[in-house]
Formats: C-alpha cells, structure tokens, sequence
C-alpha cells in the first residue's frame, strides 16, 4: 500500500514539474528571466562573453571541451594537493594520482563513479570545491547539449545554436542553485547532516571505545547529487546513509528530484519545438520504458533471495532483503534504485550487488538502453532523439518519403551522427569488458567467480560509458586499472556522444522546415511511441543480449528458475489455466 | 515469353534491314521476372562481382566475404562437415546477394540491347551549304549539320526539323505504332535518332554531339551505366554501416566473455553469428532495389536521368497538372442545348447537328452525337445543293447553307452580330443562358437559323472518367494537386471543383508556372510538373521532378529530369507511386533484416555456450536439434532469405494511395513483427530438416 502512495505522489509530483519546471526552463532557456541579471552580467564579462552573441555548433562544441578540460585539471589538482588546502579538519592526505584521474573525469563527466569512500578521503573543501560545483555545472553542460539539440529542431535556416556559456551560466543560476537550495533546506530540516565542524568523536560505554563518526556539509550536496542527476554522495553509503537520507520523505524527495529536470525537459522540447504532443510522445516512451522496468526490477526483488532460500529460510515474507536498507524495504529500494540507474544518477539506497540476479539485471539493462527513460539531465532528452531519429527514418522509410521529424530531412548525415552517437556507448561497455576479462589486472577486481563476477565487470563499465556512476558493488574499483579504463569509459560515454550531438543540432538548425501533411510521418502518437520504444530495446537488446545472458541471465537460470518458478513450470502453469479461462469465458 | 525475347533473335541485324521495329513494345518491353535469359546472365555476373573492387563497395557484404575466407582458412586448418558447411553457405551468401544485384541489372542490360540494336549504323544525307547532298555515316555527323530525310529514311541522330512537315514513326522508343506528325517551327519539331519517316521529306538540323544523342543517353540509363547512390541509399547505407559495426565488437567480446566464463569459443560459430547479425537481408537486396525502381519506370515508358528523381518524386508534395490531357479529355463537349425565345430543345439540337455535319473537330461531332443520343435526330446525307461554311478567325462561325437556309453556329458575339446584320432580333433570355453557361467554366456556342436565334449549345470540358477519386487518393497521401491552365480563372475554378484538384493556376504563362514552383519550394515542398513547350523549360528545371514528354522540344527534355516516351501527363501519378514505392521497399526490407536477428540469437546464443552454461539451454526456445545444426540453421535461414526476398525487391513494396498512418501500420506489421516471427518458423523448418537429412 506504501508503494503505491509513493507511486501516486511521484506521479503528481512528476505531473507538476513537467507542466511548472518545463515553462519555466523555456522561459530560462530563451532568456525571458532575468532576477539574478545582477550576478548574471559580471559572470559573463569575467568570461569575456557577448551574452548576445550566438556561437556555430563547433564553437559552441569548442567551448565546452575546454571548459571541461579546465574544470577537469583543476579538480585534479584540488585532489592531488588538498592536504594543504584549507577545510580539511580530518587531515586526510592527497589523493593518489589514478583515482584523482577517475574521480575528475567523474564528477566533470556527471557519472559520480566513486572509487573511493567519501569519508575518508575527501576533504571538505574537495567536495565542495571540486565535487559539488562540478555537480552543479556538468548538470548545466548536459541541459545546455539537449537545449541545442530542441533548437536544432525549432530553427529554421540558422547557422548557430546558441551560446555555451550563456547556456551553461542560466541553467546553474536559475534551474540548478535555486531549486538545489530550497530542497536542501528541506533535507536538513529532516536530518541530514550540513557541517563544517568535522568528525564527532563519540564515546561508546558500552564497547568502552571511542567513536569516530563522521560528518560533514552533506544535506545540500545531497539535493545537488539527485537534482543533476549526479549521484556521488558525500558518505560512502550514498542514500542508504541517514546522514544523507534520514527519512522517508527525503527518499521520496529523492526520487522526484532526480527524475524532475529530465521529465521537464520533454515539455521543453514539446514547446520549444511548437507542438506539446510531440515531447508527451518523447515523455510517453520514457515512461513505459521506465514503467516496465520499475514493474519487473521490484517484483523481481520482492522474490526470496535464492541464496537465503538454500540457506534454509525458506519464508521470506519481506522479499530480497539482503543488502536493503530496513528503513525502506524492498519495493521503495528497487523503485529508488532503478530511477537512479534510468537517469544516469547512480545514486544507491541498497546494494545492487545484492540484489536477485534478475533484480540486478533489471538496473543493468536499465542503463544498457541508453539512459533514457528518462535518462540524465539534459543527456536523456538528447539521447533519445537520437532514438528518434533512427526511429524516423526507418519508420520514415516504410511510408515512402524521405525521412523527416519535426520537418526536418533525416539524409545521410543526421543518420549518420545519430548512429555515431549510439553507437559509442555499446562499443565502449563491451571492448573494455573484454580487455578486463582478459588481462590479469581487470580479473583481480571482481569479488565473486563466475557469472556473478562478470556482471560485476561489466555493471561497473555499463554504469561508467552511461555516465550513471553507480556501483553494483563487489569490484575493486580503486586499482591503476579500472581508475584509467572508467576514465576513458565515462569520457567516451560523455564527450563522444556530445559532439555528434551538437553537430547534429547545428545541421538540423541550418536544414529548412518541410510542412506536415497527410502524407507525414506522425511522431506525436501511439504508433510513434512503440516505434521509438522498439528501436531503442531492439538497439540494446541486440548489442547486449550476449553479455547479458553470460551475466544476470546465466545465474538467474543456474537458480534453475526465474522469479522463483522455473519456465518450464510457468508455462506448464499458465497452459492450463489460460485453457480453463478460456472455457469459463465461453 | 513477350515481344522482347524475340527481339534476342535478331541480334545484330541492323534496323534499317528490319522493315519490323526488333521490340514492339519500345524499351517498355516486359520480361518476367524469371526470364531465363536474364536469370542466365544473372548467373554468371554473380560470379564475376566476387572481385574483391566490387565487394568493398557494399560495406556489409564485404564483411561477410570477409567472414567466409576467415571461416574458410579455419576450415582447412580444423575440417569438420560443420564448418566447411558453414563456409559453403556463407559463401552462397555473397553469392546470392550478388546474384540479386544482377538480377535487377539484367534487365536493364536486356533492355539497353535491345536499343543498342536499333542504333544501328545509318546512312545519312548531309546537305552542304550549296544545298548538295552527300553520302556520311550517321556516326560522322557533327552538330549543326543538316541532313535530309525522306520517306522511309531512319533519321540519323537527334535534331530539330528546319523545313518540312513529315509523319515519324516513333515506335522505336515509345513503342506506340501510331505515326506522329513532326514540323519545322513550334513544339513539335525535335525528332529522335533511330526514328522513321513514313512520309513527305523534312531537312533535320542535328542537335545531339556524337555519342550524346537520346538514344545513347538512353541506353547508359536503362544499363545503370552511370548509376550513382542516390541521397537516400547513401543514408541508408550508412545506417547499415553502423548495424555492421556495432556487431563487430559484440560478436569478437563474445571470445574473452566465453574464455572467462570457461568455454572455448568456435571462430567459425562467431563469424555465423556476425553474418546473421548484420543487416545482409537489406545489405544485399538494397542496389538490387534502387536499379528495380529506375526499371520499373522504364517499363512505363518513363526515362528517369538519375535516380535522385525518382527518390524525389516519392518526396513529392504539389502535382503541377495541366489541365488539357491530364485532367479533362482533351476537347470540350457538347454537353446540353438550351432553347430560346419560342423555340424548343428539339430544335437547337437538329440545327446545331446540321451546322456541324461537316465539322470534323471533335466539338463539331460531339454535337452530332448528343442530338442524336438526346432526341434520336439521326446523322443525315444531306442531298440537293448545300454549301458548308467553314469555321474562320474572322467570322467566329462555321455552319451550312441548304436550300433556303442559313445555319450557323458560333461564338456569341459573332452569332449576335450575324443575326442582327440580316435584320433578325436578339430574343429575350438569351443573355441570362450565355451568361450561366460562361459562368460554370462551359463555353456557350449560339445556333442561329438565318436571322432567327434558336437556343445555345453548351460545350464543356469533360473532365476524365476516376480521375477525381484519384485526386482524393493523392489528399489522402498528403500530395497537392495544382491544375494549370490557361483558360480564365471562372471557367478554371468550375473545372478545378469538378475534378476535385486542391488548387488551380488560371491563365497560366510560363513566368506564373515558374513563381508557382518556386514559391512551393520555399516552403519546403517539393513540386513535380509536366511539360512539353520551349517556355516549359524553365519551370520543369525548377521543378524538383520535371517529367518532360517525349514529343516536347529538346530544349524540354533536356530541361526535365525524366522523360516520358508516352507523352502521357497522367503519368505523373505513377511517377510519384513508383518513387514511393522504392523508399517504401527500403525501409520495408530493413525494418524485416533487422528483426530477424531475435530469433537468430535465440538460435546461436544458447548453441555457443550450452556447454559450459547447460542451464541456457532454456533460452533455446525453438527447440532446435543440437548446436551445430541450430548454427547452420541460423546461416542456411540467412542465406535464404535473400533469394526469397528478390522478386519482392524487383517488384517493389505495394503501395496504396492512403494516408501515411495506415501505410505505417501495415507495414510495420508485416515486415516488423512477420520479421521477427519469420525467422523463428524458418530456422525450426531448416533445424527439423537437417536433422531428418541426418546432416548431423
């Protein structure tokens, strides 16, 4: 019953910040707001930017490289010499070079894979200073990548695209900070810790030891970490932390905080473009797909642990709760954790290593599709009119016209920086796979053998080439080798990606607009839906079904059944019955 | 067999030997689509395009001969019946795929002989400039010679007649037997090379460089000498490429993956297992489609010269038509007599069919039709002294004068001013029937018998017989169609509504037509027209599909993209379908070759590693036999398909006139989801086969 409250008020609350958030963002994004014009202007001239002037979509791709490159040397070296930096009352020492390698390219990236545990080894000024901020405006690149991409779409015989930092500096000042602070309040209203002071030593009577309990300015990194979609807690135990989640309301928060931007978004691209149907069909996709997911990775978790079951217990009226957090259970984990892993957040409230075969390869194949349902801020929305655009011409095709959406002809270079763009991701997850399991160094980091070992390789380099950053756990991430192969995966699955993006979005801007007719192809209704939902599982299903059937399936069928049936006896049940349905209806 | 595989027999004999044209049917000569002849040709071009040179140009199936010679070197490192059979189909694979291609450009090439035999070496009379005739080839004249053809000649190349007049079989190259008049002046004076003069003599001036004449252009279409990718298979072919590529990692990770796992991972399984991945369906059917398209409009008599157009024409969104020939028959009509003053019906039509017994214009016997079919007034001989009046500029009448009667008929004016000139009085209402009949886009035509006004005949212009519900097709695909003509706005809006057209251009100049294409371009549709004059030229280079009629200037035809040999402006309905048709095929094909691989992974995924995993033997749904024969199932089923698929490629996808949702729809059911249930049918068959067979 819990459940399905919670679903009822992520529902309204999705409904509201489509409709609310979604105006607001077009009004952000065509420069109609202007309260924060004060702090707006002198960031622009210390930039040395023409607010005004708009940028073709190479330099707009210029710009963003080397605000990115910069931002990832800087917090490199804030991680290598923050033992002689200020804000560090735990005195904790430099952090090694691989993993500040892997953690810059991380948080610059909006992946958050964390090789390390955030207690012990960043000071505060690291979190704040190079984390937090890089949560903030990765998040603000990534929203500015897909508002091109929807002007790319609205624009009609337009050589720019818009203005990276113009672009960038609005969605940080009046999306992200705003929205980041008011809930942050919130959260430390409910408990979450946010403090300067430094670890409390506590004094246990009863064990006769003392305590180190760590703290920090945690609460509003929290809302920040789910808002853009980042994920990298402050604590090592991410939302499964009371420090960070203390209660449920926050976890509900949580939730509808990191689903809200990339939901909006679809009703920005519906208005920006001039048609709301046409981002309710984007929207539409989004939610089936996530629904379905959400559907079968919880009832897949409220099976008994197979595990648990040959240990004996048998009754497991609570379903998998091996590695859930009690305060949430199974269902409200599952939901938690599969709209972490749909919106490239990769933020946890249990542990995925620990969940039923067929639970975790709900979360893997979750970010295996892409990351769009509905994917992270801003790299959702685009990445699913790459889908849509490979939709469009095939579908394009079968009615016997050149391609078109939203008017615009989808020729040979639309499909081919559509392809390239999908394709980097598959290729990137399923090459260092192979090098991993194949070179000593990569077989060293799972813990378990077996198929449960390589689902462990493979979730790490699925979570990192999607930029999802979360951690099925179990690897040992933290060694020269994965800290480098995930850095190239999230750069790969970050850069490689944005570039053909906004190269499409400047063809797209420059192409003309051809009127709808009878004869269009319609991308703003059920048809199109179940096209665009087709294509995207067909792309994934096909590029990992083999790695997948040696991962989650092979162990969920060495349990001899799926969801706590074999398939056999499912099919020997459901004969029968749909037999005896039949007649009873006759 | 048709008239075309007779023509074979004539190999080598030249046309003027032949008093019979080789083809009757012009380059519109339809073979089966299992000819023998072509299929043998197919045969051996299958063969000859395994050239490496050739393969490389088709991203996708040069990675499965690539995949054969890797399967090929393993198999005579490690011979098992497995993979040699493997190889062998694999092999048979890019044969077959080649063997398509062929297939479409035998056709073509059957045709293009057929053509090659008509131009043949011709004797020409080149007239000097002292206006004396000598002897040449036809292959020595120049451009801007003048030759002389007389009756029974072969016109010897391309050209515009300067003097004369002559009747030109034309056959050759439309295939149409009737004779059509050729003269110097106007927008009838281009003749073709390799055509005949049945009568009179004409002086030709050449127009055509040597080798550049319209048949020569012709034969390198219809061969696909000069075929280039199309925007369209450019794009697809690059969509293909990245189903290929992507394929690539996921089948050689499956070696690591399956050496961690603990299995030894068979070379030839994974290259199986890649050929049936990528997209091969489409990648060998696609250059086999686009040479179909450009044939099927050859069997229409249409010349299309490149294949863009014809992709365009599938992108067509506003249909210039002209009205004469297109929309209405070519003549207006009687269509009904209006009685005036005290006179009554029977009267207008027995005067009307008088005055237009010696009328031979179509208007003039429509007249004697209607009376005859309305009040049964019978065609007469008229005996005794009578005298036609024939119709003139000036007088703007024509009629007869017998015994003591004048009867004429004519326009109003000229009517009423005759009458009026012989003392007669113009009755009461005339006006009031002239104007309502001009009013709804007919032409009034006034009978008179001497100074007495008898009643009007309403001429009209009638429009074809389903050519609106063919215009209602056209809205329901989202094509526009536009009605040009030259006549006045009124009578252009009462046809327009007639025929049920979206839009008409009233008094039409060339300058108007040209505005109106372009303006349709800005906003971003694409325009086909016809056209045949000098001053179409213009606009049908402007036109995205300017489909010029073979019995229009040369200044046309070269203006146009394509070339219609039936001079038929209907056609360019079925100009549009066929380029629909090509893409539709396109994305048919693709949308099947992809969802096949559901069921060839539910193959060869459980095959690969039931060893070492045995529990994924519940993945093998369709229960096959045993991993080697689930495997080659999988490859022999991809190998197949493509054959299967050939005549469909040839023929193209049917395509209905009707609105892009119900077109999806059908489509996406057949090829989308038949192409995911197909395979898993096929696969089980070949598996339950080679088992019977005891293959293994």
């Amino acid at each position: 019953m819990d459940f399905a409250w919670t679903i009822v008020a992520l529902v309204a609350l999705m409904a509201l910040s489509w409709r609310f958030l979604g105006a607001y963002m077009v009004a952000v994004y065509e420069t109609r707001v202007h309260f924060l014009g004060f702090v707006e202007r002198p960031i622009y001239r210390l930039i040395g930017t023409a607010p005004g002037r708009e940028q073709t979509w190479k330099r707009y791709a210029t710009s963003l490289l080397v605000f990115s490159c910069v931002f990832l040397l800087v917090d490199y070296l804030i991680f290598r010499v923050q033992g002689s930096l200020f804000l560090d009352p735990q005195h904790l020492g430099a952090v090694p070079p691989a993993l500040s390698w892997n953690t810059a390219v991380s948080f610059v990236t909006n992946t958050n894979w964390q090789n390390y545990a955030g207690e012990t080894t960043m000071s505060y000024f690291s979190q704040m200073g190079a984390l937090m901020v890089q949560q903030f405006v990765s998040a603000a690149v990534g929203i500015a990548v897909a508002i091109t991409l929807v002007r790319g779409f609205a624009r009609k015989g337009s050589p720019t695209i818009g203005n990276f930092w113009v672009d960038t500096v609005r969605g940080c000042l009046y999306v992200l900070l705003p929205i980041a602070f008011v809930f942050g309040i919130v959260f430390v209203g409910q408990g979450a810790v946010q403090t300067l002071a430094g670890p409390a030593h506590v004094r246990d009577a009863l064990n006769g030891v003392t305590q180190t309990i760590p703290r920090g300015p945690a609460g509003f990194m929290e809302t920040i970490k789910q808002l853009g979609t980042n994920g990298g807690g402050f604590f090592n135990a991410n939302g499964a932390d009371p420090f960070e989640n203390p209660t449920g309301l926050t976890n509900l928060l949580s939730i509808a905080l990191l689903l809200c931007i990339p939901v909006a978004l679809t009703y920005v691209f519906g208005k920006m473009v001039g048609a709301l149907r046409q981002g309710v069909a984007v929207l539409a996709a989004m939610t089936i797909i996530f629904g379905a997911w959400t559907a079968f990775t919880s009832y897949a978790e409220h099976q008994p642990n197979p595990a648990v079951a040959a240990a004996g217990v048998m009754h497991q009226p609570t379903g998998n709760m091996e590695g859930k957090e009690v305060r949430f259970g199974d269902t409200q984990s599952a939901l938690y954790d599969v709209a972490s892993t749909q919106t490239s957040t990769g933020s946890v409230d249990g542990s995925n290593d620990s969940y039923n075969p067929i639970g975790g390869f709900g979360l893997l194949t979750g970010m295996m599709l892409g990351e769009v349902s509905p994917g992270g801020v801003g790299s959702g929305l685009y990445t699913i009119l790459l889908f849509a655009i490979l939709a469009v011409f095939i579908g394009g095709l079968m009615i016997g016209r050149t391609p078109e959406y939203l008017g615009k002809k989808i020729q040979a270079r639309e499909v081919k920086l559509a392809g390239l763009g999908i394709l980097v991701m598959p290729i990137t997850v399923l090459v260092l796979t192979a090098i991993a399991v194949s070179i000593h160094a990569g077989r060293a980091g799972p813990l378990n053998a077996g198929p449960h070992g390589f689902t462990e390789i493979l979730y790490a380099f699925t979570s990192q080439a999607n930029n999802n950053g979360s951690a099925f756990a179990g690897l040992t991430g933290n060694h020269a080798f994965y800290n480098v192969t995930g850095g190239i995966a999230m750069l790969m699955g970050r850069f490689a990606i944005i570039v053909p993006t906004l190269a499409l979005a400047g063809t797209l801007a420059a192409k003309n607009v051809v009127p709808a007719s009878a004869g269009t192809f319609r991308t703003d209704n059920t048809m199109f839906v179940g096209l665009l939902i087709a294509v995207i599982l067909i792309v994934g299903g096909l590029t990992f079904f083999p790695a997948v059937a040696l991962g989650p399936i092979v162990e969920q069928l060495s349990h001899g059944r799926f969801f706590g049936v074999s398939l056999a006896h499912l099919a020997a049940l459901a004969l029968p019955h749909g037999i005896a349905h039949w007649k009873a209806v006759l | 067999m048709t008239g075309a595989v007779d023509a074979v027999d004539g190999a080598g004999v030249p046309v003027s030997a032949n008093p019979n044209p080789p083809n009757p049917r012009g380059v519109a000569g339809q073979r089966s689509l299992f000819d023998p002849e072509i299929l043998r040709y197919a045969g051996i071009e299958a063969v000859k395009k395994l050239d490496p040179r050739v393969q490389v140009k088709n991203p996708v199936m040069f990675i499965v001969l690539i995949g054969t010679i890797v399967t090929f070197s393993e198999s005579i490192a490690h011979p098992t019946l497995f993979s040699w059979s493997i190889t062998a189909w694999l092999f048979l694979t890019v044969l077959f795929a080649n063997f398509a291609e062929a297939m479409a450009e035998g056709r073509g090439k059957a045709q293009a002989d057929t053509l090659r035999r008509m131009r043949s070496e011709t004797a020409a009379r080149r007239l000097g400039a002292g206006g004396e005739e000598t002897r040449v080839l036809a292959s020595e004249l120049a451009r801007g010679d003048l030759v002389v053809c007389e009756a029974g000649d072969l016109i010897p190349s391309d050209g515009e007649i300067v003097e004369g007049v002559a009747s030109v079989d034309e056959s050759a190259i439309t295939g149409e037997s009737a004779p059509v008049i050729r003269e110097s002046g106007g927008d009838r004076s281009a003749v073709t090379g390799g055509t005949k003069v049945l009568s009179d003599r004409i002086v030709v001036r050449i127009t055509a460089e040597r080798g550049k004449t319209f048949m020569d252009r012709m034969i390198a279409l219809v061969e696909g000498a000069n075929r280039q990718k199309t925007p369209n298979e450019v794009a697809l072919t690059i969509l293909l490429s990245v189903l290929t590529i992507v394929f690539i990692p996921v089948v050689v990770a499956l070696r690591p993956f399956g050496h961690y796992a603990g299995a030894t991972v068979s070379v030839v399984v994974l290259v199986a297992l890649l050929v049936c991945l990528i997209p091969t369906t489409i990648g060998a059917l696609l250059s086999a489609i686009g040479i179909a398209g450009m044939d099927r409009l050859v069997q229409r008599n249409v010349l299309a010269m490149s294949g863009r157009a014809v992709e365009a024409a599938g992108d067509v969104q506003t249909l210039l038509l002209d009205k004469t020939g297109t929309i209405t028959l070519g003549n207006r009509m009687a269509h009904a007599f209006y009685p005036a003053g005290h006179h009554t019906e029977e009267e207008v039509a027995d005067a009307a069919q008088l005055a237009s017994l010696a009328d031979e214009t179509p208007e003039g016997r429509s007249i004697v039709v209607l009376a005859k079919e309305r009040f049964g007034i019978r065609e007469r001989e008229l005996t005794g002294s009578h005298e036609f009046v024939p119709f003139s500029a000036s007088t703007r009448m024509s009629g007869l004068d017998v015994a003591d009667r004048q009867i004429r008929k004519g326009a109003a004016e000229a009517v009423r001013r005759w009458v009026t000139e012989h003392g007669g009085a113009i009755p009461e209402g005339l006006d009031d029937i002239v104007g309502s009949i001009a009013r709804q886009g007919a032409t009034p035509l006034v009978v008179a018998d001497g100074p007495d006004i008898l009643g009007v005949v309403e001429l009209k212009d009638v429009v074809k017989e389903g050519i609106r519900e063919r215009f209602a097709e056209m809205r329901a695909a989202g094509i526009r169609t536009v009605m040009i003509t030259g006549d006045n706005p009124l009578t252009a809006a009462a046809i327009a509504q007639e025929a049920g057209v979206d839009d008409f251009l009233a008094e039409a100049t060339p300058e108007t037509k040209l505005e109106l294409i372009k303006a349709e371009q800005e906003g971003g549709r694409l325009v086909a027209m016809t056209g045949d004059g000098t001053n179409d030229a213009p606009a049908l280079a402007q036109a995205d599909v300017g489909v010029a009629m073979n019995t229009g200037t040369t200044a046309a035809k070269e203006a146009g993209n394509m070339v219609d040999l039936d001079s038929n402006p209907t056609k360019l309905i079925t100009i549009v379908e066929i380029g629909k048709q090509l893409l539709i095929t396109r994305g048919s094909l693709t949308t099947f070759s992809i969802a096949n691989d559901v069921a060839k992974y539910f193959a060869i995924i459980p095959a690969l590693f039931v060893a070492t995993y045995p529990q994924l033997n519940s993945l093998n749904i369709m229960k096959l036999h045993s991993p080697t024969s689930a495997v080659l199932a999988a490859v022999i089923f991809n190998a197949l398909v493509i054959i299967a698929l050939i005549p469909l490629a040839l023929r193209g996808v049917r395509w209905r006139p009707s609105g892009a949702q119900a077109i999806l729809r059908r489509n996406v059911w057949i090829y989308g989801v038949g192409g995911v249930i197909v395979p898993f049918v096929g696969i089980k068959l070949i598996d339950l086969f080679l088992t019977a067979v005891h293959w293994y």
